[in-house]
């Protein structure tokens, strides 16, 4: 009987393929995406066949979720610290350099400026963890205006002093509104209203894209 | 491929044996790696970039009777934004005695591309905006085609808009959101103006008017105000 050889094949694989393959799409990811930008909500911007890029500086965006809370976040960091001294100071709170610099990392912010210094002690664990709170009156810039008897405004809200500086910092400042397709209009009304009596007349309204034609 | 061929000449010449040596690397870790950066690219980034869309409000303390008379009447239609995603449309100005008669005028319209079996708004505006739509269009292809600049595309459309203003052709457009309507209702009719070419319009409040008609049109009394509710001669 003749011996049967058995061939002996070696297991190993080229990867070398494969590796500049998974190359090519990090390079790839990593040159188109952009990074996700904490948010204390999620929203699901309503879709416009507008084409208009969001600008990368003089941003202001006001996140507005839908049960009327308002959060902001600015692009320029240097500014927004201007502008939350000033409004602190509106409020006699002043704030550490600790504080400051919690301030500075923090993507989006939403909350009244009363709990702002406590906020900025916390960790970053801690403050996420309180953002989830949603329903905890301190979450959310206050936008009421405190009104006299005969509905005039004695003493403008929180949100409209924070637009009042920023815009003071930054004259080219852009106000862009961010908010979720299903939030009920009065409370985009009531933001762009407030935005309104601060003769704030031009906005961005953030949308995704879809495409469409009139015929 | 990651192979590399070696000849080693190695030991004396004596002997003069060739040992073949293959050098190969293997990319099986690498490979591992950056499976793992794509799935963290993946999963932190996004490949959107956000659209904006710009609007202007009029400010607050411009005369309204003003701006209200600027519109005339055969080029005035009026969007009202309703509960669930409804729209509805009517032409010209209403008058309080008009208010009984809201069957004749206040059509509802709805969203769609092609609107079945009635006229979407879409349809709508386009058949109000056909001249200055197709001429814009015209130009549009000549800008896709790289025939004209985006600059001299902006400044044409903006000179076909004046004419058909002063001539009455174009509708100018007063959206108004009910308080029951949501933001995407909002951004989605004046996606509409973007999508029909109208130059002319405007995101306004409603007016007692259009409350009465669409209350009773919908027969919702969600869309009056606390008083309106109460008046006898409204809320029948």
């Amino acid at each position: 009987m003749a011996k049967v050889k058995v061939k002996k094949h070696s297991t190993f694989i080229d990867m070398t393929a494969m590796s500049d393959v998974t190359v090519l799409l990090l390079t790839f990811f990593m040159l188109t995406s952009t990074f996700v930008n904490k948010e204390p909500i999620q929203v699901t911007t309503p879709s416009s066949i507008s084409e208009t890029k969001v600008p990368d500086t003089n941003m202001l965006t006001i996140l507005v979720d839908p049960s009327g809370k308002i959060f902001m976040s600015m692009t320029n960091q240097d500014q927004l610290l201007a502008t939350l001294e000033k409004v602190g100071d509106d409020y006699g709170i002043t704030f550490n350099d600790k504080q400051k610099a919690t301030f500075a990392r923090l993507k989006s912010f939403g909350v009244p400026i009363e709990s702002m210094p406590a906020f900025l002690s916390l960790t970053i664990e801690e403050q996420d963890k309180k953002m989830t709170h949603k329903d905890d009156p301190n979450i959310g810039i206050p936008n009421e205006d405190t009104k006299g008897a005969d509905g005039t405004i004695t003493k403008s809200s929180e949100f409209k002093r924070w637009i009042t500086y920023a815009t003071e910092e930054n004259k080219e400042l852009l106000l862009a509104i961010k908010s979720d397709k299903n939030v009920p209009y009065p409370i985009v009304k009531k933001v762009i209203e407030d935005l309104r009596d601060l003769r704030k007349n031009r906005y961005l309204l953030l949308t995704s894209l879809k495409t469409a034609s009139a015929e | 491929m990651a192979e590399v061929q070696a000849n080693d000449h190695g030991g004396d010449g004596k002997k003069n044996k060739q040992k073949k040596q293959t050098l190969r690397v293997d990319f099986t870790p690498m490979v591992d790696m950056n499976m793992l950066l794509i799935t963290f690219f993946m999963f932190c980034t996004t490949l959107l970039k956000p659209q904006t869309m710009k609007i202007v409000f009029p400010a607050k303390d411009q005369v309204k009777e003003e701006q209200d008379n600027k519109v005339a009447e055969s080029t005035a239609v009026t969007l009202l934004l309703g509960a669930n995603n409804e729209i509805y449309y009517y032409e010209g100005y209403i008058k309080e005695a008009d208010y009984e008669k809201y069957d004749e005028f206040l059509k509802q319209t709805d969203w769609e591309p092609i609107g079945e079996p009635t006229e979407s708004i879409r349809q709508y505006l386009y058949s109000r905006n056909k001249g200055t739509y197709d001429q814009i269009e015209e130009l549009r292809k000549q800008m896709r085609n790289q025939q004209i600049t985006e600059d001299a595309f902006n400044e044409q459309v903006k000179q076909i808009q004046d004419e058909a203003k002063k001539a009455k052709k174009a509708p100018t457009v007063m959206i108004k959101p009910s308080d029951l309507s949501s933001y995407m209702n909002m951004v989605d009719a004046l996606d509409e103006m973007l999508i029909c070419n109208i130059a002319s319009y405007a995101v306004m409040d409603l007016d007692k008017g259009d409350r009465i008609i669409l209350a009773r049109k919908t027969d919702n009394q969600e869309y009056l105000t606390e008083e309106e509710r109460k008046d006898p001669k409204i809320n029948k």
